[in-house]
């Protein structure tokens, strides 16, 4: 295991009889990565998190997590990761604070540590002020914050996040998933699980596509784009300047340019073409308003790709991707 | 293989979680109330009873606990209640409770074993009946000394003293069964009903039964039914039978703590009571002996309870 790793699996497989959840998947998590294990349910994502977390026991296979076993070492393990499960559950008759000081007591932080930490953590997640109410008056979007409040307290390496944008309402997602890509910033890293792909998309920084207890496609989004899609890089300028479409044209690996609009040009490449499209757009003494690169999504890659996949080839690509 | 650390990680700090909420929680707050109540007025016409007619009964204050007047039971008939009810009541969600709130797989995400959390919450509930006992032990026998206003001898304060730990031991059986159920089944209304009906077979059903069944295996000879007297074959199979049952063990223990002119518990032959000198009461350690197989009984019973539930949580899966 390299220095950057910190979740190391490899061939983990889980079978219950003669049903198999999670079928030899392999993959890596690297420092201050987020990684996104996305698939719809029942794909075998929550029971790869709970056999990362030694919550389950490993039918064949190797994980390593920051160096440890998590079936023979799970009090090491369970010590530097955080997990927020899927509906997170707090005692209701607590308040905020207490139920955090209960998780303080069990990972057994002296008191005066843990008030600190408490403090700090429920104000990074902007549950300051309700510290001391009952957790049963708090809505599910502040559920999910205490919960992540918790990660914080423990000052956990790894974040591992199931779901955690079930259920919420658009603003309390883009809350949630800020302070998702703070940890990231804290070189804290995060496995995050979701069925919702465009919500996740903009967080991670990879994902592994689940599918019937396989990996069936690993990468960033727009590799993934790339390969599944087969479309290339689409990158969009808006520019001023006499002919500049025909010039744009000229840069090697564009193949199409289009005309979208007054002073709008769509390029599509088959590499990231937007350095030598500015290049060219000064060259020829234009004024350059707007240049982007269209990131793939990931929903339309997922359909894309199980719908033009026959069972047959989606075997054949899952055993590729692990 | 070993594990890693110790399986004991956080178990004071959950132990002592679970007592907290149990002391403050509403169904044991008013089932303590409803006790003491029962406890004061048994008491109170107790010692209206034994001022009247054995007033010169060695072991007057032990009266306080098993006299019975009229239509109102004696106090220990309350307890005998109490016991198994509030012990069921404290233990049968704590697994599935935990489950049910999803609170588990956060709580086991933190470095404890699951040991700690199974065994924290035994002990939390345990300490609690043992907190409730003592509390109606010492009101039972403070209020035996304002109404009668005699002190108790050394002799019946031991006495009464191991009638209590006995009495928590009892209660362990139940918390014991109750948290099995609560691993068990995942519905909390489930695993309540189950642990109250086998408490209720087991207190109602079972004594009766136990008579009918040693009757079928051992018919009755009709010459001791001529005698008027039960037939030895008999009375011995349904007392085994009978002693199945927690509450006959804990009844069985009860009578030979705390009446102390108790010789032995069951059928007795008259050879056995040759140069007894019948009504002398036996000394606390003769008490207790006699007693001895059904106070490991109960124990054991504890111990086996918990190791079963013990064993299915470590196997179950803590996906909701």
């Amino acid at each position: 295991m390299s220095a950057d790793t910190v979740i190391e699996a490899e061939g983990l497989t889980k079978t219950y009889g003669s049903k198999v959840a999670v079928d030899h998947i392999s993959f890596t998590v690297g420092r201050g990565e987020i990684f996104g294990l996305l698939g719809p349910n029942g794909a075998g994502k929550t029971t790869t998190i709970l056999m990362l977390l030694g919550l389950t026991d490993i039918s064949a296979g190797e994980v390593n997590v920051l160096g440890f076993d998590p079936a023979r070492e799970p009090l090491s393990v369970k010590r530097r990761v955080g997990y927020l499960p899927d509906e997170v559950g707090f005692y209701e008759q607590l308040s905020a604070a207490d139920n955090l000081r209960y998780t303080a007591r069990l990972i057994g932080f002296t008191s005066m540590d843990r008030e600190k930490r408490i403090a700090e953590a429920l104000n990074r997640v902007g549950l300051g002020e309700f510290a001391d109410n009952r957790v049963g008056t708090f809505s599910r979007g502040m559920r999910q914050r205490l919960g992540l409040a918790e990660i914080l307290m423990k000052g956990a390496q790894i974040a591992i996040l199931d779901e955690p944008t079930s259920g919420l309402d658009p603003h309390a997602t883009s809350e949630l998933l800020g302070i998702i890509r703070r940890f990231k910033s804290e070189g804290v890293s995060v496995l995050l699980s979701s069925h919702l792909l465009e919500r996740v998309q903009s967080v991670c920084d990879r994902v592994a596509l689940f599918s019937g207890g396989h990996i069936a496609l690993m990468g960033s989004v727009s590799e993934l784009g790339r390969t599944v899609l087969g479309a290339g890089y689409v990158v969009d300028i808006e520019a001023e300047g006499a002919g500049l479409a025909d010039r744009l044209a000229l840069i090697p690996g564009v193949s199409r340019v289009e005309q979208t609009g007054i002073g709008k040009v769509r390029l599509h490449a088959e590499r990231d073409v937007r350095s030598e499209a500015a290049a060219e757009v000064v060259a020829s003494h234009g004024r350059l308003k707007y240049l982007g690169v269209q990131e793939p999504s990931l929903e339309a890659i997922y359909t894309h790709y199980f719908e033009s996949k026959p069972d047959e080839t989606l075997k054949e690509g899952a055993r590729h991707a692990a | 293989m070993r594990r890693e650390g110790s399986a004991f990680n956080g178990l004071g700090v959950v132990m002592l979680k679970e007592l907290a909420d149990h002391l403050t929680s509403i169904r044991f707050v008013v089932l303590e109330l409803v006790v003491m109540a029962l406890a004061v007025v048994t008491v109170y016409v107790a010692a209206q009873d034994i001022k009247n007619t054995v007033a010169e009964d060695p072991f007057l204050f032990l009266k306080f606990f098993t006299t019975s007047s009229g239509s109102l039971p004696s106090f220990l008939f309350w307890l005998s209640l109490f016991v198994p009810v509030v012990s069921i009541g404290l233990a049968f969600d704590s697994i599935n409770g935990e489950h049910n709130r999803r609170t588990l797989s956060r709580i086991l995400s933190q470095p404890i074993y699951r040991d700690a959390l199974l065994f924290g919450k035994f002990l939390g509930a345990l300490l609690t009946m043992a907190v409730a006992l003592v509390v109606l032990w010492l009101l039972v026998i403070g209020l035996g000394l304002l109404f009668i206003g005699i002190p108790p001898g050394g002799d019946e304060i031991a006495r009464a003293f191991v009638f209590l730990l006995v009495t928590i031991v009892y209660s362990g059986v139940w918390l014991a069964l109750a948290l099995l159920f609560s691993i068990l089944f995942r519905s909390a209304a489930t695993a309540a009903l189950a642990t109250l009906g086998l408490w209720l077979f087991f207190f109602v059903i079972w004594p009766v039964l136990a008579g009918e069944i040693a009757q079928i295996v051992v018919p009755p000879d009709p010459r001791y039914m001529a005698l008027g007297l039960q037939t030895p074959g008999t009375a011995v199979l349904e007392q085994v039978l009978a002693r199945l049952s927690p509450s006959t063990l804990f009844g069985e223990v009860v009578v030979a703590l705390l009446d102390p002119t108790t010789r032995a518990l069951g059928p007795i032959y008259l050879s056995q009571l040759q140069g007894a000198v019948l009504g002398a009461p036996l000394p606390l350690g003769a008490s207790v002996l006699i007693a001895w197989p059904q106070i490991v009984g109960l124990l054991a019973t504890t111990i086996l309870l918990f190791v079963i539930g013990y064993v299915v949580f470590q196997r179950q899966e803590v996906r909701a």
